[in-house]
């Protein structure tokens, strides 16, 4: 679970501080899908960032699992994002010259996982790229990109999944496909999943909504989530038995609830 | 990730930016092989060098024209001053206290030089040095026959065509039959206006090894006079020439005072007034051995100068790609820190990576500058003459001399200027929050 405690961000542009964050008090539960939106400039992507330690805040505690993120080193960072969390990017931050496979099984070359391939042909069927595992992301749509970044974030089985606008770079019907991803993960794996979007529509996927403004939240209400069922491959696949990541790993199972 | 993974990492990314691990390479390669070419040449000339001295034999002295140029009798009158038989012959006249006896001798040019010697049997030819001398030359020399007699006193007087053989052109023309008695026709000069005479084998010298450059063994030994007399070009009206006297001495303690009585013996014969400086120049086997060393430095100096010339030029090449390359891949250090790597993680890829290129470019310099020596051999002395003509010296009969430790100084110093500016840069951009790095574009 996340606890976040009076962060703050303050940038200095030029002989200016520009204050992105100004002492952010969040709670997520474990299995939460929450969504955070706001306008352009609101700090959303920062308190992400944030979340998801590609970021230091200025001031504030962050606290995941119990643990006080602040106090730890850069190594130790390295591997709270590696095993804890997963990080889905609006630009998908893909290798160019990886194929899916290869990207996929990139962060457990960090933790010395000897079958990742195998494991990374997992998490791809779990996106439905069965079909695309040796294509670079050059031959890929972003759809599928996204799709092949979604499961990199996946393949190390992390509790919490993070995304910063995850459809910013997508069109309307692909942006579904992919919330469609998140929600199931959510629902049928169990994932905490938060992630940003200026959207509405996108954070209606959600059961909990957090709106920003100026670096504030000025709202945190739960929602009702909207459901929709036009990915037939992912509901084909997730309802496979053995077909799970973490069996695959052979690590020691996350500490989940609902 | 394993070793073997962490190359392979490597390569993958290696190959995925072929040009840029190319052009890479190129300043590797050149700066290597420049190394190794001109470091070659360098200890060529040097060991061309020591081999000459190693091969001048102990308690010895030279007088030669001032000029101080190894010549022929050619080059002698073309350029004035001389010095003559007779002038050997008054010196030995003098019985100068501690000279143990004298010989003169003149040196036509050797192998490898335009106006050089060759020696011909039945249409075999072979590259030669003709040595006109005296029969004291094998006991000043301490250089003896082996087989068959030495040049005479009555070969002198006659201007005899008998010659002596060096082992090795024994051996060219010869191979194992016995040569005495045969005839070989021994000219100099270049093709249809070389000057030749037929001269008749008395003897084979004994074998001195090959560890000389000037080989000692690549000789004919004929009478002094006998060829100058009768080539036309030679002919000097004051008498026969000499390009060196050879003068070996008792006792080294007694050189200073030779040298004055020399220096007196030979003013006197040449009518040089007060003040004239000398037309002539006596040498020790110490001057030569300090004149010598003094050159080698110099040589060394200048090669090594420019091979690190060409190998910082080179480091300059592979800084500015690596450098390049690195901020081009800020962002793949970010996404990488972004799913888990570490510091060291990164570090260890861009380390391997450098080490790789510049590994593989060095050993490619190494066979391209290996290459290079091979295909330069044949001209060894003419580039290192022209390299080394402002010194006022020359080396003959050199090879390129490849050494080792040159190999791996110029990997070494590739390895290291891949790793300073392939992985400080990496290094910098891994220290860097991983939003940091993903922002650079």
């Amino acid at each position: 679970m996340i606890r976040l405690k009076g962060i703050s961000k303050v940038y200095k542009v030029g002989s200016e501080n520009v204050h992105a964050l100004r002492g952010i008090d969040l709670e997520l539960q474990d299995g939460e899908f929450m969504a955070i939106i706001g306008p352009s400039g609101s700090g959303k992507s920062t308190l992400m960032n944030i979340i998801g330690c590609l970021d230091r805040p200025t001031d504030g505690t962050y606290e995941l699992d119990g643990v006080n993120i602040g106090k730890l080193n850069d190594s130790q960072l390295a591997t709270v994002r590696n095993r804890r969390l997963g990080f889905v990017f609006q630009s998908f931050n893909l290798l160019p010259r990886l194929n899916a496979v290869d990207q996929v099984a990139m962060p457990l070359s960090y933790r010395g996982v000897t079958n990742r391939k195998q494991v990374a042909r997992v998490a791809l069927k779990l996106v439905g790229l069965e079909n695309r595992m040796h294509h670079r992301p050059t031959q890929l749509s972003g759809g599928q990109q996204q799709r092949v970044a979604i499961a990199r974030a996946l393949v190390g089985n992390p509790a919490i999944i993070l995304a910063d606008e995850p459809t910013g770079a997508l069109d309307t019907k692909t942006s579904h496909d992919v919330m469609e991803i998140f929600r199931r993960l959510n629902e049928e794996r169990g994932v905490t999943i938060a992630f940003v979007t200026h959207e509405r529509d996108i954070a209606a996927y959600t059961r909990r909504i957090v709106s920003l403004l100026d670096g504030e939240i000025v709202s945190d209400e739960p929602n009702a989530p909207v459901y929709r069922q036009n990915v037939e491959t992912m509901s084909h696949v997730l309802s496979q038995p053995g077909q799970n990541v973490r069996d695959s790993v052979g690590g020691p199972p996350a500490p989940r609830s609902e | 990730m394993n070793p073997s993974e962490v190359v392979m990492t490597a390569l993958i990314a290696l190959r995925s930016n072929i040009l840029r691990t190319l052009l890479t390479m190129l300043g590797i390669i050149i700066g290597i092989s420049a190394v190794i070419v001109l470091t070659a040449a360098g200890q060529g000339a040097q060991k061309g060098v020591a081999d000459r001295i190693k091969g001048l034999g102990s308690n010895l002295m030279f007088v030669q024209p001032a000029s101080g140029k190894t010549t022929t009798g050619v080059e002698v009158i073309a350029q004035g001053p001389a010095l003559f038989l007779d002038d050997s012959r008054a010196i030995d006249a003098a019985q100068i206290e501690g000279i143990d006896g004298v010989a003169a001798q003149g040196t036509a040019p050797g192998p490898g030089v335009p106006w050089g010697t060759t020696a011909i049997y039945r249409g075999q030819n072979t590259s030669t040095t003709m040595i006109g001398t005296e029969p004291t030359y094998q006991y000043v020399r301490d250089f003896y026959v082996a087989e068959g007699r030495f040049i005479t006193e009555d070969d002198i007087n006659r201007e005899a065509l008998v010659t002596v053989l060096g082992a090795k052109v024994k051996e060219e023309l010869f191979g194992d039959k016995n040569p005495i008695g045969e005839s070989v026709r021994i000219a100099i000069g270049p093709g249809n206006y070389a000057i030749g005479f037929t001269f008749t084998v008395v003897g084979v010298m004994e074998e001195k090894g090959a560890t000389s450059s000037v080989d000692q063994d690549n000789v004919v030994i004929t009478p002094l006079p006998s060829f100058q007399r009768r080539a036309p070009m030679a002919r000097n009206p004051h008498g026969t020439t000499v390009s060196q006297v050879n003068i070996k001495v008792t006792d080294g303690s007694k050189i200073p005072q030779i040298k004055l009585a020399i220096t007196d013996i030979l003013r006197k014969r040449h009518d040089l007034r007060e003040g004239d400086e000398d037309d002539f120049v006596i040498q020790s086997q110490s001057d030569v051995l300090s004149t010598a060393t003094e050159v080698d430095r110099t040589l060394s100096v200048l090669l090594v100068s420019i091979a690190l010339i060409s190998l910082i030029v080179g480091g300059i090449g592979i800084m500015n790609i690596m450098l390049v390359s690195v901020s081009e891949r800020t962002r793949e250090i970010g996404i990488r820190k972004a799913v888990g790597a570490k510091r060291r993680d990164i570090l260890l890829q861009f380390m391997v990576e450098a080490l790789v290129v510049t590994l593989f470019g060095g050993l490619l310099g190494v066979a391209v500058g290996t290459g290079l020596t091979q295909i330069l051999q044949h001209d060894f002395d003419y580039h290192v003459n022209l390299l080394i003509r402002t010194l006022d010296v020359s080396v003959s009969g050199g090879d390129y001399v490849i050494t080792p430790k040159w190999v791996l100084a110029g990997l070494a110093m590739s390895a290291a200027t891949g790793l300073v500016f392939g992985v400080y840069p990496a290094w910098r951009a891994a220290r860097l929050d991983p939003i940091e790095a993903l922002r650079r574009e």
